[in-house]
């Protein structure tokens, strides 16, 4: 038996984290597809939302909102707090994945560590995908309008994606470091609540106490909702736009290195 | 490295908190055999398939597959192994067919490969027709064979087989043994690990027996059989002084000493039926007449007996 083995070189040291994070995700697509509930509540949670805030705080109207109506203001929150919400899932998926068996064979495997948390955030972002057209849909229907143009508001749909992206990247971390799906989804939910609510997400920051301001407005989740507003409402929105893709890099950037390692070190 | 072991273990242990789970084991497998890890549950064989695939360092000692050192070269050992576990490693949510694609993809197979190997693999194990339904609605027997295919999909030269027939039908598990002789023909390395004597005895080129962390034999299987006796036949002699009374009689006059535990005499021979003569003829004269006689394969639980004088259920 001759086998002959040559060490990575640096192409395959580059190519293969993507081949095999694409392969993972492909994986967690299919998943995703034969198990439809995964699906369907991940979608109905965000419908929610939308419907109780477009009817619940629908009739707010001030100063705060600028003469802007509710739902206008509303919805890039909603974007954002369910990419945020959406996020929790990657923590749950990745939880799940490291009780199965499947995981003993992947680290066998010559394939990238970071392939299986990658796999993972790269299936929940096609996820997001879905989940904000349905959203977009439904907006629209309940009277949500973009005052500036399609390409401004496809550039919010991106940020939103990419921060959701970035926030699955914490919740990766999050799931390898508890490793079961009841205690990820326990630690993630009061992690999430103050992000999203305590942000401009739903309400004008400038309506806050001065304590909560300053974490309200030092934030990424009212970061990204400040620049996709802006993207969507109208209003010089570039160094908004700049400011929510430095946390999503910055976010990566911390917590990818962070979950991988927690990732070799789990068994 | 031509001539490298394909597996070559020397000092290695592993400890977990205050357990050890190996306490320093050495062996090596040539290329192109069989080797056998024989063991109850605990006795630590997982802990030392899962060092030698990379999934786990070891805390001292070396372990080398082909050469390679599994902890200074994990990538390199990963190319070069295929892991079948207790735990039937895939995928219920995807296909038979989608596993397979997905595990090639992993091992880098070639993109135009992916669909030819598949179907190969499918077709070997007998899961053709099975082939593009969800695992979850497998038969174990399925999933299992499903995961040893998934093992082979990249050709590896090692192949680590943990307890690969356990909970297996005996119809699967003959199928198994005789596609592991077909991989041993085509010149694969096969470490399997097994708490059945019959299954190391049929497949393996040598058996090392592993007990709490430790190998206290480490032989051909026909050595060991010699050693330890393929049939054990044992005695109810009905209390403990008509066995001590037998055992003597035995004894003196087959030059053979029986184990004793109460009343039950334990002989084992590589040929049962003409010791069972022999031992009836020295106890007619005296009409020590046995309660009861079985007479029976050896088990994994005689061979402990025979080698540690305890039983497996003993094992902490």
């Amino acid at each position: 038996m001759t086998a002959v083995v040559t060490a990575p070189t640096v192409v395959e040291r580059v190519y293969a984290p993507i081949h095999d994070g694409l392969a993972v995700a492909h994986r967690n697509l299919i998943a995703l597809r034969r198990v439809p509930r995964l699906l369907i509540f991940s979608t109905v949670q965000p419908l929610v939302f939308i419907l109780m805030f477009r009817y619940v705080f629908g009739g707010v109207t001030g100063r705060a909102l600028n003469g802007i109506s509710y739902v206008d203001f509303m919805m890039p929150g909603i974007f954002v707090q369910a990419a945020v919400f959406g996020a929790m899932n990657t923590a749950i998926g990745l939880a799940t994945d490291m009780q199965t068996g499947l995981m003993e064979r992947f680290r066998s495997l010559p394939m990238a560590r970071s392939a299986v948390l990658s796999g993972r955030t790269l299936a929940d972002l096609t996820r997001n995908v879905f989940v904000v057209s349905l959203m977009t849909g439904v907006g629209f229907a309940l009277g949500f309008r973009v005052h500036t143009d399609a390409w401004r508001f496809l550039a919010g749909v991106v940020l939103v994606l990419l921060f959701g992206f970035a926030m699955s990247w914490i919740f990766a971390t999050i799931g390898m470091a508890v490793g079961d799906p009841e205690t990820a989804q326990a630690a993630a939910f009061p992690m999430l609540v103050p992000l999203v609510f305590a942000s401009s997400a739903f309400v004008p920051v400038a309506t806050m106490p001065g304590w909560l301001q300053a974490f309200a407005n030092n934030q990424p989740v009212s970061a990204t909702v400040e620049a996709v507003r802006t993207l969507v409402l109208g209003g010089p929105a570039a160094s908004l736009v700049w400011q929510a893709l430095a946390w999503d890099a910055g976010i990566v950037a911390v917590f990818a290195p962070l979950g991988v390692w927690l990732y070799r070190r789990a068994v | 490295m031509h001539d490298a072991p394909a597996i070559a273990v020397s000092g290695l242990t592993k400890r977990f908190g205050d357990v050890t789970a190996l306490g320093g084991i050495d062996f090596e497998v040539p290329q192109g055999t069989v080797f056998g890890l024989l063991g109850p549950n605990g006795a630590g064989k997982t802990t030392a398939i899962r060092i030698l695939t990379t999934i786990i360092r070891p805390s001292s000692g070396r372990a080398e597959v082909l050469g390679h050192d599994v902890a200074e070269e994990p990538a390199t050992v990963r190319r070069l192994i295929g892991l079948a576990g207790q735990n039937a490693a895939v995928d219920p949510n995807l296909t038979a067919r989608e596993n397979l694609r997905l595990i090639g993809r992993l091992t880098r197979l070639p993109a135009r490969r992916l669909d030819p190997r598949a179907a190969e693999l499918l077709e070997q194990f007998d899961l053709v027709a099975a082939a593009d339904r969800p695992v979850r609605t497998y038969s174990g027997g399925m999933r299992r064979r499903l995961d040893v295919a998934a093992a082979l999909v990249s050709e590896p030269p090692v192949l680590f087989l943990d307890e690969p027939t356990t909970g297996l039908d005996p119809q699967s598990r003959g199928a198994l043994w005789e596609l592991i002789r077909q991989l041993l023909r085509e010149g694969t390395t096969v470490l399997l690990t097994t708490q059945y004597l019959e299954e190391a005895d049929r497949l393996a080129n040598r058996v090392a027996v592993i007990d709490e962390g430790r190998i206290i034999a480490d032989d051909a299987p026909g050595v060991l059989k010699e050693r330890l006796g393929q049939t054990v036949i044992e005695l109810d002699m009905g209390d403990e002084a008509r066995a001590a009374e037998a055992a003597t009689l035995i004894t003196t006059r087959l030059q053979r000493a029986p184990g004793r535990e109460g009343p039950l005499l334990r002989l084992a021979a590589p040929d049962g039926s003409m010791l069972l003569m022999d031992v009836m003829h020295a106890l007619e004269g005296d009409g020590m007449v046995p309660r009861t006689i079985a007479v029976r394969e050896s088990s994994l639980d005689d061979v402990f007996l025979a080698l540690t004088g305890h039983r497996t259920e003993d094992t902490p």
